[in-house]
C-alpha cells in the first residue's frame, strides 16, 4: 500500500502522552503505578499477534463488525448535493461504538489479572458496553452513573443491572458524567492494586487517550476501506460528534493525514453557546486539568469546573479528549456546535427518511447536515459517523416532541 | 532558611510535628485567620490552607464538602492570599498551599507563585502533580522560595520514592493508606503502615517525612507516626466543624479537639 512509503507526518501523543500543549498524566502519586503497568502492558499487547487476533476475532463474531456502510439516498435527495454516507456504529452489539473499547479494555484487564473492572457512564453506553463484556468474560463489574442520567437513561440502567453489573448512583456535583467519573477515580485510588478502570472516551491519563483510540480505529479503518470500495474514493467531509470524542477520534484518525479530507466535529451547545447552559467546550473553553490531562474546559475565571448542559447524557461533559483540543489548535479539525433543538430536529429527520433513529448524541453531527450541505456539490461525498442508536433515548424523544407541539 | 525547614530543625527529638489542614473559607470566610492562630495556639506547628476545587478526586466525602462550601461562600485565590496575609501580621507559622492544579494553572503560575510569596506562604502541596508533570511548576516556585512537597504512598516504589526526596523541599507527605482523604478506623491504619514507614525511611534521606490520611485521634497519631517526624490531620478537623457548627463555642470545641490531638487529655 502507498502509506506505507509515507512519512507520518502526525504522531501523537509524544512519549510523555502529550499532544501538542495537551494531555499528560495530572493524577495522584497512588495512580502512577498502575498507569505505568497499564501503558507497558497496552503497548506489548497492540503489537502482539495473539491479543489481535482474538480481538478480532469478538469484533468479528460478538460485537458484529465490520460495520456497515449504508448510502442514504433520501437522507441525499433531502439536501440535493453531496452524497451522504452512513458508517453504521449504531449495528454494534449493544447499539454504538463504545463496545470496541470496552471489549479492548477487557481483554487487557484480564491479560493483568485485574478481576474487578470500574467504568463511568453518563447516556449509559459505555456501561453497558463494559457490562456487557464484563458479562461475556465473568468479570466483576461496578459502574459510576449520575444520578440524572440515571433517570435520563434508564433503559440503560436496567440493562447494565440485568447483565450483572452494580450501578452506583452518583448524588455528588451536577450528579452527570464529570461527577460520575470523580467517584470512578476516589474507588480506582483506593482499590487500585485490583482494580482496573475502563474509561469509555479518549479522556483521562495518559496512555488512556491513546488506548481508547487504538480500540476505535477500527472505525475509520473500515470507513476508509468500505468508502474506496463503493466510491474508489477518500471522502471530501467526515462528520462526527464529539463529548470527550471517542467516536470522532475513532472515526478521524485514519484520514488525518489525508489532507483533501475535511473534519468537522460538533459539540453540544445546550441552550446555545452563549446561554450558560452549553457543553460546547471547544467553542467556548479554556485549557485546564480535568480528570487527568489538560485540555479544553468549561471553566470559571477561578479555575472551577463549571455544569455542562446537553439534552445528550453522553455529550454532557465540561472536558473533551486532550488530542480533539491539540487538533482543534492545529486547525486540522473544525469543531462547531448545535443546540438541544437543532439535535431534536436531526433525529425526526433521520428518521423519517431513512429509517434510523440515532442517539441523541449522533443526532448533533447530523444536525450540521443543514448548515454543511449547501455549501457541498453533486459529485462530492460527506460520510457521518453513525456512532449510536437512539432506542435508549425514546424517553427523552417523546417527551420533548409532546413538550414542543 | 525558611520557615518549614525552621520548624524541623527546631523540633526535639522524641517530638511528633502536627500540620493541620484546612480548606480555606470553611466553615465561613471570616473564621479561616482565627482557625490558622487557634490552631497554631493548640499546637499545631504547620498549617495546610485548602484551595477548593470543584472536582477534589483524591479526597473523600468530607473534604469534597468543605471545599463545596467554601465555593458557595465565595473563595478566590485572592481571597486566599489575603487570609494568609492576615495571619503573617500576627504568627510565622509555615504555610503550605494545598489543592489542585487547575485553580493555580488558571491563576497563572507565574503571578500565584508571586503572589503567594508575597503573602508568606512557604510550599505548594498539589496532589494531581506527580514528579512526571512538576516541571509546570518547578521553576516557578523556586524563583518564588516555595518548596514543593511531594507524596509517596504505600505501593509507590523505592526507586520513585528516592526521587520524591530529590524533588521535595520542606518535607515529604506520607499517604498512610491506597484511598481518597478521611478519618478511618485507627488500629487499621496503624498495622499496615509501619513496614510502608521504614521503607520511605530507607529511601527519603533528604528531608522530614509526614504521614497523613486517616488519622482521628492523640493515639492513631502517635502510633502511626512513631517512625516519623510528624503526622498530618485534615477530616477530623473538617468532621468536628461540620458536627458544631455554628452552634456557640464551635470554635473552642475545635480547639479542644486540636488540643488532644497534639498532647493527648
Amino acid at each position: 500500500m502507498s502509506t506505507q512509503t509515507k512519512t507520518k507526518t502526525y504522531n501523537f501523543p509524544d512519549e510523555r502522552g502529550y499532544y501538542g500543549q495537551f494531555g499528560g498524566k495530572f493524577v495522584p502519586e497512588i495512580l502512577i503505578p498502575a498507569i505505568q503497568e497499564l501503558e507497558a502492558e497496552f503497548d506489548k499487547a497492540k503489537d502482539d499477534p495473539a491479543f489481535n487476533e482474538e480481538l478480532a476475532g469478538l469484533l468479528d463474531e460478538y460485537v458484529g463488525r465490520p460495520t456497515k456502510l449504508t448510502y442514504a439516498n433520501r437522507l441525499t435527495e433531502h439536501y440535493g448535493k453531496a452524497k451522504i454516507y452512513l458508517k453504521r456504529e449504531d449495528l454494534c452489539h449493544t447499539g454504538a461504538h463504545k463496545i470496541n473499547n470496552a471489549i479492548g479494555q477487557v481483554l487487557l484487564a484480564r491479560r493483568m489479572g485485574k478481576k474487578r473492572i470500574i467504568a463511568e457512564t453518563g447516556a449509559g453506553q459505555h456501561g453497558v458496553a463494559t457490562a456487557t463484556a464484563c458479562a461475556k468474560f465473568g468479570l466483576e463489574c461496578i459502574v459510576y452513573m449520575g444520578e440524572e442520567d440515571m433517570v435520563r437513561q434508564k433503559l440503560n440502567v436496567d440493562r447494565m443491572r440485568l447483565m450483572g453489573a452494580e450501578v452506583r448512583s452518583v448524588t455528588s456535583g451536577s450528579r452527570t458524567l464529570k461527577d460520575a467519573t470523580n467517584e470512578a477515580i476516589r474507588d480506582w485510588v483506593t482499590n487500585v492494586d485490583t482494580t482496573f478502570y475502563i474509561i469509555g472516551s479518549v479522556v483521562g491519563p495518559h496512555p488512556y487517550p491513546k488506548m481508547v483510540r487504538h480500540f476505535h480505529e477500527v472505525i475509520g479503518n473500515e470507513a476508509k476501506e468500505q468508502i474506496h470500495k463503493a466510491e474508489d474514493r477518500n471522502p471530501n467531509y467526515l462528520l462526527a460528534c464529539v463529548g470527550g470524542g471517542s467516536n470522532a477520534i475513532g472515526f478521524f484518525y485514519p484520514f488525518i493525514e489525508d489532507e483533501s479530507v475535511k473534519i468537522i466535529g460538533i459539540e453540544a451547545a445546550g441552550f446555545g453557546v452563549d446561554s450558560g447552559k452549553t457543553a460546547a467546550t471547544m467553542t467556548k473553553g479554556t485549557p485546564g486539568i480535568l480528570h487527568g490531562s489538560l485540555s479544553y474546559l468549561l471553566q470559571s475565571d477561578e479555575g472551577q469546573i463549571e455544569l455542562a448542559h446537553s439534552i445528550s447524557a453522553g455529550l454532557d461533559y465540561p472536558g473533551v479528549g486532550p488530542e480533539h483540543a491539540h487538533l482543534k489548535d492545529l486547525g486540522r479539525v473544525q469543531y462547531y456546535a448545535v443546540t438541544d433543538e437543532e439535535a431534536m430536529n436531526a433525529v425526526k429527520l433521520l428518521s423519517e427518511t431513512e429509517g434510523i433513529i440515532p442517539a441523541l448524541e449522533t443526532a448533533h453531527a447530523f444536525a450540521w447536515l443543514k448548515k454543511l450541505m449547501p455549501e457541498t456539490s453533486e459529485d462530492e461525498i460527506v460520510m457521518i459517523n453513525l456512532s449510536g442508536r437512539g432506542d435508549k433515548d425514546m424517553g427523552t424523544i417523546s417527551e420533548y416532541i409532546r413538550e414542543h407541539e | 532558611m525558611n520557615r518549614i525547614q525552621n520548624v524541623f530543625k527546631n523540633k526535639k527529638a522524641d517530638e511528633k510535628l502536627m500540620s493541620l489542614f484546612i480548606t480555606a473559607g470553611y466553615p465561613d470566610l471570616e473564621s479561616t485567620v482565627d482557625l490558622i492562630l487557634g490552631f497554631e495556639e493548640n499546637g499545631a506547628d504547620l498549617i495546610e490552607l485548602g484551595m477548593p476545587f470543584s472536582d477534589p478526586l483524591a479526597d473523600g466525602p468530607t473534604i469534597q464538602h468543605s471545599s463545596d462550601v467554601a465555593i458557595q461562600n465565595g473563595i478566590t485565590m485572592n481571597k486566599i492570599f489575603e487570609m494568609v496575609k492576615e495571619v503573617r501580621k500576627q504568627s510565622e507559622i509555615p504555610i503550605i498551599l494545598m489543592g489542585y492544579m487547575n485553580p493555580v494553572l488558571r491563576y497563572g503560575v507565574k503571578a500565584f507563585t508571586q503572589k503567594a510569596e508575597e503573602a508568606g506562604v512557604d510550599g505548594l502541596i498539589i496532589p494531581d502533580i506527580p514528579l512526571e508533570e512538576d516541571g509546570i511548576i518547578k521553576e516557578h516556585a523556586a524563583k518564588n522560595n516555595l518548596d514543593i512537597i511531594h507524596l509517596v504512598a504505600p505501593n509507590t516504589s523505592d526507586e520513585r520514592m528516592k526521587l520524591a526526596d530529590e524533588n521535595s523541599q520542606g518535607f515529604v507527605y506520607c499517604v498512610s493508606v491506597t484511598g481518597v482523604t478521611g478519618a478511618r478506623d485507627g488500629e487499621e491504619v496503624s498495622n499496615s503502615v509501619g513496614r510502608f514507614i521504614e521503607r520511605v525511611r530507607a529511601n527519603v534521606t533528604r528531608n522530614p517525612v509526614m504521614v497523613g490520611f486517616g488519622i482521628k485521634t492523640h493515639k492513631d497519631a502517635q502510633s502511626i507516626a512513631s517512625n516519623a517526624d510528624g503526622f498530618i490531620v485534615g477530616s477530623a478537623l473538617i468532621d468536628t466543624i461540620k458536627n458544631h457548627y455554628p452552634d456557640e463555642g464551635w470554635q473552642s470545641e475545635l480547639f479542644t479537639f486540636v488540643h488532644s490531638l497534639k498532647f493527648g487529655n
